[in-house]
Parts: structure tokens; C-alpha cells; sequence
């Protein structure tokens, strides 16, 4: 049963990537890489990790794409023309892909064999992963949390400058914050209000003209 | 146990789960409509059957019947798949919850419960999470101003809720020492968690009420503000499966709130020999009835908050309050 798991699971992986590439509206591309990150948990799961499948199912795609989906749809909402194929990408890149396809196939050639792979009860238990974690690992999980601690005052920074001053209190009631953790619809939110899904090319995206009839959407 | 006989005793609970839950689903939605009847000095629906007992029956039709509507500036394929994702995930995450022990048919061993795995909290946390999905893309693909708005609420109300009900959670965690739902239970034979973890209940309670987009929290579908939310333009079964979506993941946070805080499926045993198999069942209902009852009590109760007040609550309250919980709760331990 578990080879077959691991084949299909193995085609949804891989199936995703490739269709996050292929796909010219960023908000498929973004779903893609959500069905690749659960794909990729089912394969943990395979293997006998489970506290690493749910943690990457938690944090990656609950959490880490939830964001990046706000922001396609929020943020990229001016654009109807969503990504163009460059030239630059086919150039140097389809070389680079060969190249380093090549390499890990090397890899896998000399390292190759019939063993089944596993954790085979080293790091399985949320017991040893903690033990590891909070002993043998102390001062980089300490280090990691420091980097995160200053990426998150710098997000923070950077998000308050742009905002007019506010009172120091923040009591005063903001009546226009709308789904933006309390700052104003920015334009490209206002944007991205009048019309959501037609904006990213997901219906219609020929029509050229924003303001064409029937574009605006109206509340029925 | 032979891989047939897995394979039938799983699919025996999956389809006995569903029975359960899908009857319960529709008769708690009746209990709320003639609760908050009573709270607001009303009568509610006692037309259909005797007071009222076949009105799920007749929703159930009029759902069936309604005409499927699909907006023509919709997004034809992630508008259908909005509703999917919300019901399955909803669904997925209850076929860990253990609702009582272990008995023996036939020689084999059964659990009330369809799955057991070892991390069957992180399993609720993760799946839960996915949830948000089903609310952004219902907003976004309907391709209207109300939808998007009341996802974008419900989306960052979501997230920003889960930190602090997953927080609230690690405080029990510690107690017990494992994220498996059943030895959480074990772990409370002596004393039910409410009482040495109180402010991770109240947490979690809070958090839950708005993870599951419910009064005091139901921001993302304010009627008086986007007509529904995020379901504005959903109609006939694609419209059921959203509010189907909801009233599970109100049982499923229930669950979750018996096992870890109430001692799950705990209680005075007495009687003969085949009552002691569903004993802990029936105490394990009875209290999530009483969640669900609260759930009920609060909507016909309290007003909604604003959207402001909504996300300062939730970061500057209760994420530090659930941080300092396990602080404490780690203290306490390790002076034990």
C-alpha cells in the first residue's frame, strides 16, 4: 500500500511544481505550491515523521500561503497582464535546469538502493524532537529565534513609517480599517475591491479596458 | 487485525460518523433557531412536525430545491471549489477526535474514534488552519465588493486567532505531556484541566468563538455591514455546504475543548457491563451539548465587536496573556 501512496502522492508533488511554473495567474500558481506543500506532508507522513508533516501543513500551508494569497490578491490587483515569459529565464535558464538535473540524477546513481528509506526512530517523537531541539541544538534554535525577533521589528518598522502618525494612545476609533490589521485601504486595496478576481485575468482577462460596461462589479 | 477487516471497521465509523454528525449538525442548527427564539421572547419554528422536530428535514429540501446560482464575473472553478475545500477540511479534522474508549467486538478492539495517530492535536491545529482557504477563495472568486471584504476579515481574523488558540492549548500540552488526544484524556483522571489551566480555557474558548467566525466574532459575515460576508453570493447546496462547514467546525472546537479542558469522556461509571462501553460516550456528549449550548447562549446574547477592536483583542490581549500562561505553567512544572 505505501508504495502506491507514495507514487500518487509523489505525481501531486511534482504535478503542482510544475503547474506553479507553467501557470500565468499567480493566484493558481500560489494554490499549486499549497497542494505541493500538502503533498510533501503526506510524503513525511510516509516515512514516519508525523510531528514534521503536521507542523509543515501548520505552518507552511496555513499559515506562511494564507499570506502569500493575500497578497496576490491584494497587491497584484492593478495588473491584469500577470507575468510575461522572459527572455532572460529561457536563455540561462532552461541551461541551469538541465544542468543541475543532471547533477542531483549523478547523485542518486552513485548513492542508489533498494533499502527502504525512513526516520527508523531517530527524530520521530515530538519527545525527541524537543530534546534535540532544547539541548543539543540550544544556542542555534536561540540564534534562529533572535534573526526572527529583528526580521519581525524591521516588518514592523517598515509597515509604521508609511502610515500617517496616529494618536499615541490608538483608542480613537478607526472607522475605515477594513481587513488590514488597522492601517486604511490602501489604493491598490481599493483596487483590488472593485474588482477582485477579474483584476488577476481570472475571468476575462482580454478585456483591456478597465472601465469597460460591466466591469465594474455591482453589489446585487 | 487483518487488513480486511481494517479496511470494513474503518468504513463502518467513517459512514456512522457521518450519519451522527450531519443529523447533529441540523438538529443543533434547530435547537439555536428555537433557543434564541426563547431568549428573544419568540416562538421560533414549530410548524413542521411535532414542535418543530422535522424543520431540519424541510431545510434540508428547500436547500436541495433553491435554484444554483453562479455569478457570471464569478471565477467558474474556484468559486465551486470554495465550498469543497470548507466541508472537507471541516469533516477531516473530527475523524481523530476519540469520543470515548476502547471495547472488543468480536475479538477485536475498537475505538470510538476513526483514527488514532500520535499527534492527533497537531492534526486538528493543521487541518483547522487550511479552513481559511475555503473563506478567501469564496471571497475572491465571487468577484463582489461584500464577499471580499468578508473574507479578508474572515482570512486575517482566522490567522490571527489560531496563534492564540494554539497557544492556549500548549499549557494542557505540558500537563499531559503529549499531543495525542487520548493520552490527554488519560492524563486527567485525577483532576480536569479547566481547574489548573482556567485562563488557557478562557483563551481557548475566546479564540475558538473566533476561529469559527460565530458572535461575538462573526465579523466576516456582519449582515447589517456585507449583507453575509463571504457567502454573499452562494445559493442552494453550495450555500448549505459553507453553513454546513461551520456548525461542524463548532462541534469540532467543542471536541477539542472536552478533551483537553474537560476531561473528555470521564464521569461517575456505574451499571451492568454493556453500559460502561457507552457511558463515557454519553458524558462525552453531554459536554460538548454544553459548548454547544454556550455557543448558542452567546449569540443570543452579545453584540459583535468592531473590526479594530476585534484584532487588538486578539494580538495585544490574548497572544501575550496565552504566552505568559506557559510561562507560568513551565514554572510551576519545573518546580514541581
Amino acid at each position: 500500500m505505501h508504495p502506491a501512496l507514495f507514487f500518487i502522492f509523489g505525481a501531486i508533488a511534482v504535478a503542482g511544481a510544475v503547474n506553479l511554473l507553467v501557470q500565468r495567474t499567480p493566484i493558481f500558481s500560489a494554490l499549486s505550491l499549497v497542494a505541493v506543500m500538502g503533498a510533501l506532508a503526506v510524503l513525511y507522513l510516509l516515512l514516519g515523521a508525523e510531528f514534521i508533516a503536521f507542523v509543515q501543513v501548520l505552518v507552511y500551508a496555513g499559515a506562511i500561503m494564507v499570506l502569500f494569497v493575500f497578497v496576490i490578491m491584494l497587491l497584484n490587483a492593478q495588473q491584469p497582464e500577470s507575468s510575461h515569459r522572459s527572455r532572460v529565464a529561457r536563455l540561462v535558464g532552461i541551461p541551469v535546469v538541465v544542468l543541475l538535473f543532471m547533477e542531483v540524477a549523478g547523485v542518486f546513481a552513485a548513492t542508489y538502493s533498494t533499502t527502504p528509506v525512513g526516520f527508523s526512530g531517530r527524530i520521530i517523537t515530538v519527545q525527541a524532537i524537543g530534546d534535540a531541539l532544547f539541548h543539543q541544538y540550544l544556542l542555534p534554535f536561540e540564534v534562529t529565534s533572535v534573526l526572527f525577533l529583528v526580521g519581525i521589528i524591521g516588518a514592523v518598522m517598515l509597515a509604521a513609517r508609511q502610515e500617517p502618525p496616529q494618536p499615541p494612545e490608538g483608542r480613537l476609533p478607526r472607522a475605515q480599517a477594513a481587513g488590514h490589521g488597522g492601517s486604511g485601504p490602501t489604493p491598490e486595496m481599493a483596487a483590488a475591491l472593485r474588482q477582485p478576481a477579474r483584476a488577476l485575468g481570472g475571468v476575462g482577462a482580454s478585456d483591456a479596458e478597465p472601465h469597460a460596461a460591466g466591469t465594474e462589479v455591482k453589489p446585487r | 487485525m487483518p487488513l480486511g477487516i481494517f479496511f470494513l471497521i474503518s468504513l463502518v465509523k467513517v459512514v456512522l460518523t457521518l450519519a451522527v454528525l450531519l443529523t447533529l449538525v441540523a438538529y443543533v442548527q434547530l435547537a439555536e433557531r428555537r433557543i434564541v427564539a426563547r431568549i428573544q421572547r419568540r416562538v421560533g419554528p414549530t410548524r413542521v412536525g411535532p414542535s418543530g422536530f422535522l424543520q431540519p428535514a424541510a431545510d434540508t429540501f428547500k436547500f436541495i430545491l433553491k435554484e444554483d446560482i453562479t455569478p457570471t464575473e464569478a471565477h467558474p472553478f474556484l468559486y465551486v471549489l470554495a465550498p469543497v475545500i470548507s466541508v472537507v477540511l471541516a469533516l477531516t479534522a473530527l475523524s481523530v477526535v476519540p469520543i470515548g474508549g476502547t471495547f472488543h467486538l468480536f475479538g477485536y478492539p475498537i475505538q470510538f474514534q476513526v483514527t488514532d495517530i500520535n499527534v492527533g492535536l497537531l492534526f486538528v491545529l493543521g487541518v483547522t488552519s487550511l479552513g481559511v482557504y475555503g473563506i478567501v477563495l469564496a471571497g475572491w472568486s465571487s468577484n463582489s465588493k461584500y464577499s471580499f471584504l468578508g473574507s479578508l476579515r474572515g482570512g486575517s481574523q482566522m490567522v490571527s486567532y489560531e496563534l492564540a488558540l494554539g497557544l492556549a492549548l500548549i499549557g494542557p500540552i505540558m500537563l499531559a505531556g503529549s499531543l495525542d488526544l487520548r493520552q490527554i484524556v488519560n492524563a486527567q483522571n485525577h483532576i480536569w484541566y479547566i481547574v489548573p489551566e482556567f485562563v488557557a480555557f478562557c483563551i481557548y474558548l475566546t479564540a475558538a468563538f473566533a476561529e469559527t467566525n460565530r458572535i461575538p466574532f462573526d465579523l466576516p459575515e456582519a449582515e447589517g455591514e456585507l449583507g453575509a460576508g463571504y457567502h454573499t453570493e452562494y445559493s442552494s447546496m453550495k450555500f448549505a455546504m459553507f453553513f454546513l462547514a461551520e456548525y461542524v467546525n463548532m462541534i469540532t472546537v467543542s471536541c477539542i475543548a472536552t478533551i483537553v479542558f474537560l476531561g473528555g469522556w470521564h464521569g461517575p461509571m456505574f451499571g451492568p457491563a454493556l453500559l460502561r462501553v457507552f457511558l463515557p460516550v454519553i458524558w462525552f456528549a453531554l459536554k460538548v451539548a454544553f459548548f454547544l449550548f454556550l455557543y448558542i447562549w452567546v449569540r443570543g446574547t452579545l453584540p459583535r465587536f468592531r473590526y479594530d477592536q476585534l484584532m487588538g483583542f486578539g494580538w495585544k490581549f490574548l497572544v501575550p496573556l496565552a504566552l505568559a500562561n506557559i510561562v507560568v505553567t513551565g514554572a510551576v512544572l519545573s518546580f514541581h
